[in-house]
Order: C-alpha cells, then structure tokens, then sequence
C-alpha cells in the first residue's frame, strides 16, 4: 500500500481502530520480500521415515513419546501433543514419507485472524503462539488453510499447540531439534537459501522430483518448504489449496471498513436532516 | 396503564422501588415457566462444569470443526435476527416512516438483549475467557482481524442500543430530567448503531472468508459478508412480525392503545420490506450460483441441500411476502415471516456449521448439553425480555409526561 493512501485513511480519523488494521496489513504484506525468514526444506526423496524427528521434537516440548506405527493409508494426525507428523502414502513413485506440521507461511491466515495477535508472525520467520494473550476464541483454527492449530478441550487453562519451528532456539543461534536430529531431509536456513538448495537438487537430478517446490507458492508462500518425487496431492496436499496468501481473502472487506465508517454516518445524518424538513414542510400543508 | 409507583416515584424510597419491582408478577405456572425453569437449571450447572473441567466437558467441538452450535446459532444466527433493530430504528428515525414508531423500543429491547445474551455465550466458548479484555484495552490489537472489528462493534453498538432504549426506563423510574437528556441522544445513538449494524452484520460473514476450503463451494463464495448484509434485513424484520404475534398473545395486558391501532398497518408494511429484500438477496444468492459456476455441484447430496434452502426456505416465503401483502393477508404473512426465519438459521448453521468441513471424516453433532446451554442462554434472555416489558412502558404507551 503506498504512503500517499495510508495517509488518506489516517486523516480520516474516524475509526482508529480500523486505521491500525490496515497499516499492519500493508505492512505484512510489504514485508516479506526484504525480511529473511528462517525455514526448513523437507525433502521426501530423502526422508526414509525413521522418525527420529518426531520424536526429537516430542522430547523437546515435553509430550509423551509417539508409539505408533507408520502405516501407508493411516492419516496420522498433528494433535495437543504432537506437532509434528510423518505419513506414510502409496503413490505413483511407490511408498513415500512426508512430513506434516506448520507451514509457517509468510503471511499467516492464523496471525491475521487472531484479533489478540497471540498467532505472531516473528520477523526470523517462526509463527508462534503466545499465552498470554490469545483468548481461546480458536478463530486461527477457522482460518489456517493447512488445519495447524490445535486446541487442548480438556483444559481449564487451554492452550494452542502447533509448532514454533523450536523459536527459543533460533533467537540462541542454534537450529530446531528436527532439523538438528535429521540428516539432509529436514534442511534448515533462511528461505531464500533454501529455495536455491532446493533448485539446485532438482537441477542436479531432473528425474527423482517433480519440479515444484511446495510451499514456495502456496498460500502466498511458506517458510516449510517440500520436496517430492511425486505429485503433492498424492502426499495429502489439498489441491484446492490457493496459491494467493489467505489474509487477503478479507482486504476487501477490511477496506471498505473506513469508508462505511466515514460515508454512512454523514449520509444518514444527510437523510435525517433531509427527511425532517420535509415533513415540516407537509406538516404546514396540513 | 401506570402503576402508582411510576407516578409517584418520589415518595417511595429508591428500594423500596427497586424491591417491589423485582417481585415477580402474574402467574407462575404458565407453560413457558414449566419448560424453561428446569432447562434453565441445568444449563446453569452444565456450565459450572464446562469452566470445571474445560469446554470438552460438555462441546463436540473438534479440531476439525473448532466452532459448534454457540457461535454458529446463539451468536451468528442470533445477530441476525437482531437486525431488526437497525433497520426499524432506519426506518423511523431516519426516513421518518413514523407508523412503525410503535415497535422501535421492543425490536431495540430484543436487539439488546440478545446482543448481551450472545455476547455471554461468546464468553462460554472462549478457552481462555480472562483474556477477553485483551483486544479491548490495547495492550494487543489485533487490528487485521475481522473477529477483532466485529467485537469492537459488538461492545459499541451495545451502547448505543442502550441509548436508544435509556428513555424507557427514564419513564420506568419517573426521571424526566434524564429522559429528556437521554432522548436527546437517540438520533446520534441510532445513527452510530446503523453503521455498527451494516458493518458486523457483513462482518459475521467475512468472518469465513479465510476458510476457503473448508466451507462448501456452494456457500462459500467472496460474496458472503454482502449476503449475510441483506439477509438480516428479512432477517431481523421477520422476527419482528413473529414475535409481535407472540407478545401480542402473552402480554396482552400490556399493549398500550398505540401499539394495538398500528400492529396489522405494521406487519403488513413490513411484509413489503421483507419481499423486497428476497427478492434482491434471492437475485444475489442467484448472480453468484452463476458466477462460480458450481452446476456439477447441483445434484449432489449437499446440491439438494443447497437447492431446498435457495428456493423452500428463501423464494417460496418471498412469494409468499408478496402475495399475501398484495392481499393484506396477516396470517399468510406471519407464516411467511417464520419460513423465512428458519431459512435464515439453516443459511446460518450451513455456513458455519452444516457446509464447514461437509468432507470431514467425522462430522460435528451438538451434545445435548451444547443444547441445553444454548437453549438456556435464550431462555434467560427471554425471561428478562419479560420482566422488562412487564415493568418499562415498551409495549404500553410512554406515560403523560413523557409524550413529545
Ligand atoms: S500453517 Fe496455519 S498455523 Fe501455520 S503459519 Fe500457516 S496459517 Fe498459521
Ligand atoms: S484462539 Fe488464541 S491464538 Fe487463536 S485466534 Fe483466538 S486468541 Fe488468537
């Protein structure tokens, strides 16, 4: 958004309220560009689901340690304490691994939905959730196009669960437990490194993956990256998923928002005053 | 109409006031009483136990499907049956159509009411309700959020309702400095509450824009705030006309010589609007079935489904709107008015229930104890509506002093 028209809707004043939502939406979506985000580059070519992850991540956070088996067809499922997953699926490349957890995407439909910005979009790139503020309204949940965010029901003091991309650790210079435990499956670094990582394996051997990086357009695009020797729906990608960032779906109602504001008042004030001396006026003809 | 502690309000003191009105008055046995005490009842204690033993305890809400039957009936069904109170208060105050000045305050009371009432079951759902202040107070603005702008509006035009309906219960407790100061404000109050009105009536629907996905193709669509804008127009004044049939019945006593001459001129008015408003939501619904080009989608199960709310539940009440105003048939157009509402709560519920993950493996069921606390949260508001109306001068005409 350009200064000239942020400035046009800060002098309306009106609704300040309204104002703050759409600076920091032009800001986001301004953003991502320049900002190096952080991120990790999943390769299922590599992958040969010994879930050393899971269960480095389980250990990490403190939730109880995943005993069950991988099964092709079985959807197994982030949950309260999982955040991490990896599938097993039955394509046309024969049986291949993937990784399922946040996509923490570059601008995220369950930070921009979150009305307490507990959801934040961290400028390293991690999405996290913050306790003390979110209100449990699950309102990120609605939004998430990848179905992340995960909400403890049997709790008194509910949390949200998903992954941080281990946020503490990336602010201490070190790399997240996953990527740490991996081998070259789960690669870490700033996206754009990633993107050319990526590039060049698909350069270096043509034939062992289609030629898409997965998350590198998705929903405006994603600090989890994938790689994948077969078509990304057969892994359980949904194909409908849009490639545009979610939040944007509510820009244009957001917009109107300070136009209403300032318009419809002053429009039925206009009526109202209109209105009266009109019935003044038929009243004296009565 | 006055009771003598209206009309001498002085020599009373303000408890003794206060006390005798909170006495219950009439019967107690009537049917409503015996179905909604025990409802009532165990609501209260199932909601002890949801903040006892978290929202689990007593919501099938899911991962999957994160908002159940409290946000999807008791709060986005039930706003738009608020609506009436926007469109009236336009209607009256600003286009001067003065005939309908007789049900402003108790479509402004219901409005109101439910507002609150639904504000309360908003605060059930919420994991973490002492947060709530949070998006309030600015510590945290979540100021891209369409749930942000709609509770902003949601805690103003609570105000400004009950600005529209202070004069009333200055004229409850004999005030007249007040009421006069208080009157006063209702222009400014009815203009504000419009435009809150128009924009978290849209802003309900934008809510879903994000869920893309997971709504139906054949309710989701980027039109959706628009849609859920003109429906509770219909919306709000259908239950305008159904629930003046109601009270006509149950508070008979109370209607003042006003309400009673201008009630059938009113629902006959209003059977007008609500065609009009059909029509051109009907148009739109039809405009946008179009433009996404869904007709592999037609007949499917959820096609059926879809087809039975389009034209059972929205283009047969319209004819039936249009019909029956043209031959100022009352009945027809009451029974018009309640086809009508429960087309809205099915477009409601399939929007944000019903069509919200359609493809999910398991799919959402209220428990009955979602139910009873839902049913609870209405019948409260109902019981207070009652106490109010039996009390305030909101059916009965305003006493002598208070008339302009
Ligand atoms: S995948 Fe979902 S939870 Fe993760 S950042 Fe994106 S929108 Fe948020
Ligand atoms: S549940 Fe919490 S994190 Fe999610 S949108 Fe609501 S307040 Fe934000």
């Amino acid at each position: 958004m350009s200064i000239n028209r942020r400035n046009f809707f800060k002098t309306m004043g009106v609704a300040g309220l309204t104002m703050a939502g759409l600076d920091s939406m032009g800001a986001k979506s301004g953003g991502t560009e320049e900002t190096e985000f952080y991120g990790i580059l999943y390769d299922a070519t590599i992958c040969i689901g010994c879930r050393a992850c899971e269960n480095a991540c389980a250990k990490a956070h403190g939730f109880p340690e995943p005993d069950d088996e991988l099964e092709t067809g079985v959807i197994r499922k982030t949950s309260t304490t999982r955040r991490s997953v990896i599938n097993k699926h039955e394509t046309s490349a024969g049986e291949v691994m993937v990784r399922n957890s946040c996509m923490h995407c570059n601008q995220p439909a369950c930070a921009s939905a979150c009305l307490t910005q507990a959801m934040y979009k961290t400028k390293e790139g991690p999405v996290i959730w913050r306790e003390d503020k979110c209100m449990g309204c699950r309102y990120c949940m609605v939004s998430c196009p990848f179905d992340v965010p995960k909400f403890e029901y049997t709790s008194t003091n509910p949390k949200i669960q998903k992954c941080d991309m281990c946020y503490d650790r990336i602010k201490q210079g070190e790399i997240p437990v996953c990527a740490e435990t991996c081998g070259d499956a789960l690669y870490f670094g700033t996206r754009r490194e990633l993107i050319a990582e990526a590039e060049r394996r698909i350069a270096e051997s043509p034939d062992s993956y289609v030629h898409q990086i997965f998350g590198e357009d998705v929903a405006g695009g994603t600090s989890a990256l994938y790689l994948s020797p077969t078509p990304f729906d057969e892994l359980g990608f949904d194909p409908r998923l849009k490639n545009e960032s979610y939040p944007a779906m509510t820009k244009g109602f957001l917009y109107t928002v300070p136009a209403v504001f300032v318009l419809l008042p002053s429009l039925l004030l206009g009526l109202h005053e209109a209105t009266k001396s009109n019935q003044n006026h038929s009243e004296n003809h009565d | 109409m006055t009771s003598p502690a209206i009309q001498q309000p002085k020599e009373q003191s303000v408890w003794g006031f206060i006390v005798s009105e909170l006495k219950p008055r009439g019967k107690w046995l009537t049917p409503f009483n015996i179905l909604s005490i025990p409802v009532i009842l165990t609501g209260l204690v199932l909601i002890v136990l949801r903040f006892a033993f978290g929202l689990g305890e007593v919501s099938n809400v899911s991962q999957e499907i994160p908002w159940g039957l409290w946000k999807g009936f008791n709060v986005v069904t039930g706003v738009a049956f608020a609506g009436g109170a926007y469109v009236l208060t336009f209607m009256v105050y600003i286009l001067k159509m003065h005939k309908y000045h007789s049900v402003i305050r108790v479509t402004v009371l219901n409005g109101f009411l439910a507002y609150i009432f639904y504000a309360g079951a908003l605060v059930l759902d919420l994991g973490k309700p002492w947060n709530i202040f949070n998006p309030l107070i600015g510590n945290s603005f979540g100021a891209s959020s369409v749930l942000f702008l709609v509770a902003w509006h949601f805690v103003l035009y609570i105000f400004a309702q009950l600005i529209e309906f202070s004069p009333a219960v200055a004229e409850w407790i004999g005030a007249r400095r007040a009421r006069r100061i208080l009157s006063g404000m209702t222009v400014a109050a009815v203009i504000f509450g419009i435009t809150l009105s128009t924009l978290h009536q849209s802003g309900l629907g934008a809510l879903f824009l994000m869920a893309s996905e997971k709504i139906h193709p054949l309710w989701y669509n980027e039109f959706i705030p628009l849609l859920f804008l003109v429906s509770s127009v219909f919306a709000g004044l259908s239950m305008v006309i159904f629930e003046g049939s109601i009270t006509h019945k149950v508070f008979n006593g109370q209607v003042g010589k006003n309400h009673r001459k201008n009630s059938d001129v009113i629902v006959h008015g209003l059977s007008k609007i609500c065609a009009g408003g059909m029509f051109a939501y009907f148009f739109l619904q039809m405009l946008v079935f179009i433009h996404g080009q869904h007709w592999g989608l037609l007949f499917t199960p959820m096609g059926y489904w879809w087809m039975l709310e389009m034209f059972g539940f929205v283009l047969l009440p319209m004819i039936l709107f249009f019909y029956s105003y043209r031959t100022f048939n009352l009945p027809v157009i009451r029974i018009a008015a309640i086809i009508t509402m429960i087309g809205i709560i099915l477009n409601r519920l399939n929007v944000s229930i019903i069509a919200y993950r359609w493809d999910a493996a398991t799919h959402y069921m209220p428990s009955w104890k979602e139910i009873v606390i839902s049913l609870t949260i209405i019948f409260i508001q109902i019981w207070i509506f009652r106490w109010v109306i039996s009390r305030m001068p909101v059916l009965r005409d305003s006493p002598e002093w208070a008339k302009d």
